[in-house]
């Protein structure tokens, strides 16, 4: 990317006076950050304190209380989501009944495809090599958790957010996921990541967004 | 960079589903061995009397076969719901209505589409004049689509809810009524040897207000429910 010199780059997400409410109830904020590409953020937090609620705020799943998301400085509101999102939830979803590689076309088929990968390739990228034609529902927690982490690698998408992207994973699997996301970083992509544990990154210590419940 | 686009979407949806259904035939039939069961019911109560049965017929198919499909919607965002593809659908960037559609079709297809093809069987157990059969045949062509939309919307409404099934069916049932009547009131007009266009007209009418219509109400009623 080029920017002029002495002009600040417009960031991927801008949240400003973030906030969400649940009848009547504050979850989190108000919240301002920016996240630009290349960076990975950390979202720490105790149980309860929303960071589940804040990615799906942000991907668009759940209107703000009040302030607003810009994305590459324009609006996103459920009316208006884009392709540049992805999240990756609690829940894989993925379709048991299908293999992997039907899965993948079918996100495909609804997402698009990032150029220069394909639904095999993906799945060979996440250690998965030889399950294309496996059903979902023979795959392991851990195994489904590759799936979806497949998807993301598919997907056009610069903005990923992660919702405890390691649960469910062993060492070498939380370490593919570092290697995804440090990946994603250099190609212009941008990460916000949800996370119980501290985590060593292997780039260093990420920046971290701590998020304290409202009550 | 290729983004999908609403068309390679809605195919895609399709594709997934029929090769679902496929994966599970066994489970499609279930609705038409259900209907079949109820309509067996009746004889044996009522005893096998041909003209009594004959001036029933067409009413307890009906009934038979929208009660069949009622059993068939709980599963129509369900799995989607529980295995977290809708949420990812919803996050999609192409109109949900139009994805929604596309799902629906594929409901109507795999669940109403068996019923109206065991229906002539089903006719000639009952007795109902051949006569009266392909009157019969067009008014569940317009009802059963009609049915899938305005249960779809009832399911998107409970969709977030546990057992929701009988909640379900007393939210459906009274929208299914007018469409009970119109049909049946287009077989019996027939067998009275009367016009029987105007009801299937009524049936015709309010089938393409709700392929319009209810795709969106169903979306706005997803959204409800999964936040």
């Amino acid at each position: 990317m080029v920017h002029v010199e002495g002009e600040t780059p417009v960031p991927l997400l801008h949240a400003r006076g973030l906030s969400y409410a649940r009848n009547d109830e504050s979850i989190f904020g108000p919240l301002d950050f920016m996240l630009h590409r290349g960076e990975v953020v950390l979202i720490e937090g105790d149980n309860g304190s929303g960071k589940t609620t804040l990615l799906k705020v942000l991907s668009g799943l759940l209107e703000p209380a009040t302030g607003n998301i810009l994305l590459d400085g324009e609006e996103l509101t459920l009316a208006r989501l884009s392709h540049q999102v992805a999240l990756m939830g609690h829940l894989p979803g993925l379709k048991s009944d299908l293999s992997a590689i039907e899965n993948l076309d079918f996100t495909i088929g609804v997402f698009g495809l990032r150029p220069g990968i394909t639904p095999a390739l993906a799945l060979a990228s996440v250690g998965l090599e030889g399950y294309e034609d496996v059903a979902i529902r023979q795959l392991s927690a851990g195994q489904k958790k590759r799936v979806a982490l497949a998807r993301l690698l598919l997907v056009p998408a610069a903005l990923w957010l992660l919702d405890e992207p390691y649960a469910n994973l062993d060492k070498e699997g939380i370490d593919l996921v570092n290697r995804l996301l440090d990946a994603h970083a250099r190609r212009g992509g941008a990460a916000l990541i949800t996370s119980h544990g501290a985590y060593a990154f292997t780039t260093g210590a990420p920046r971290r967004l701590p998020l304290r419940s409202a009550a | 960079m290729r983004y999908g686009t609403t068309a390679s979407a809605c195919a895609a949806l399709i594709r997934r589903d029929l090769v679902l259904t496929w994966r599970r035939r066994g489970d499609a039939l279930n609705p038409a061995m259900f209907a079949m069961i109820v309509v067996v019911m009746f004889p044996l109560a009522l005893g096998p009397e041909p003209n009594q049965l004959a001036r029933i017929a067409a009413g307890i198919l009906l009934v038979a076969i929208l009660l069949a499909g009622m059993l068939a919607l709980d599963n129509l965002f369900r799995s989607d719901h529980e295995d977290g593809t809708l949420e990812q659908l919803v996050l999609s960037p192409h109109p949900l209505s139009l994805l929604l559609a596309s799902r629906i079709i594929v409901h109507w297809l795999t669940t109403a589409l068996p019923l109206i093809v065991v229906a002539p069987l089903l006719a000639e157990m009952l007795h109902l004049p051949r006569s009266v059969l392909p009157v019969l045949l067009v008014a569940l062509a317009l009802a059963t689509p009609l049915l899938s939309l305005l249960g779809a919307v009832c399911v998107a409404l409970t969709v977030g809810m546990r057992r929701s099934g009988m909640l379900l069916a007393l939210l459906v049932l009274p929208l299914y009524v007018p469409v009970l009547i119109f049909a049946a009131g287009a077989c019996n007009a027939a067998q009275a040897g009367l016009p029987f266009l105007a009801p299937l007209l009524w049936l015709g009418a309010a089938l393409a207000l709700a392929l319009v219509l209810a795709p969106m109400a169903c979306a706005a009623a997803l959204r409800i429910s999964i936040t």
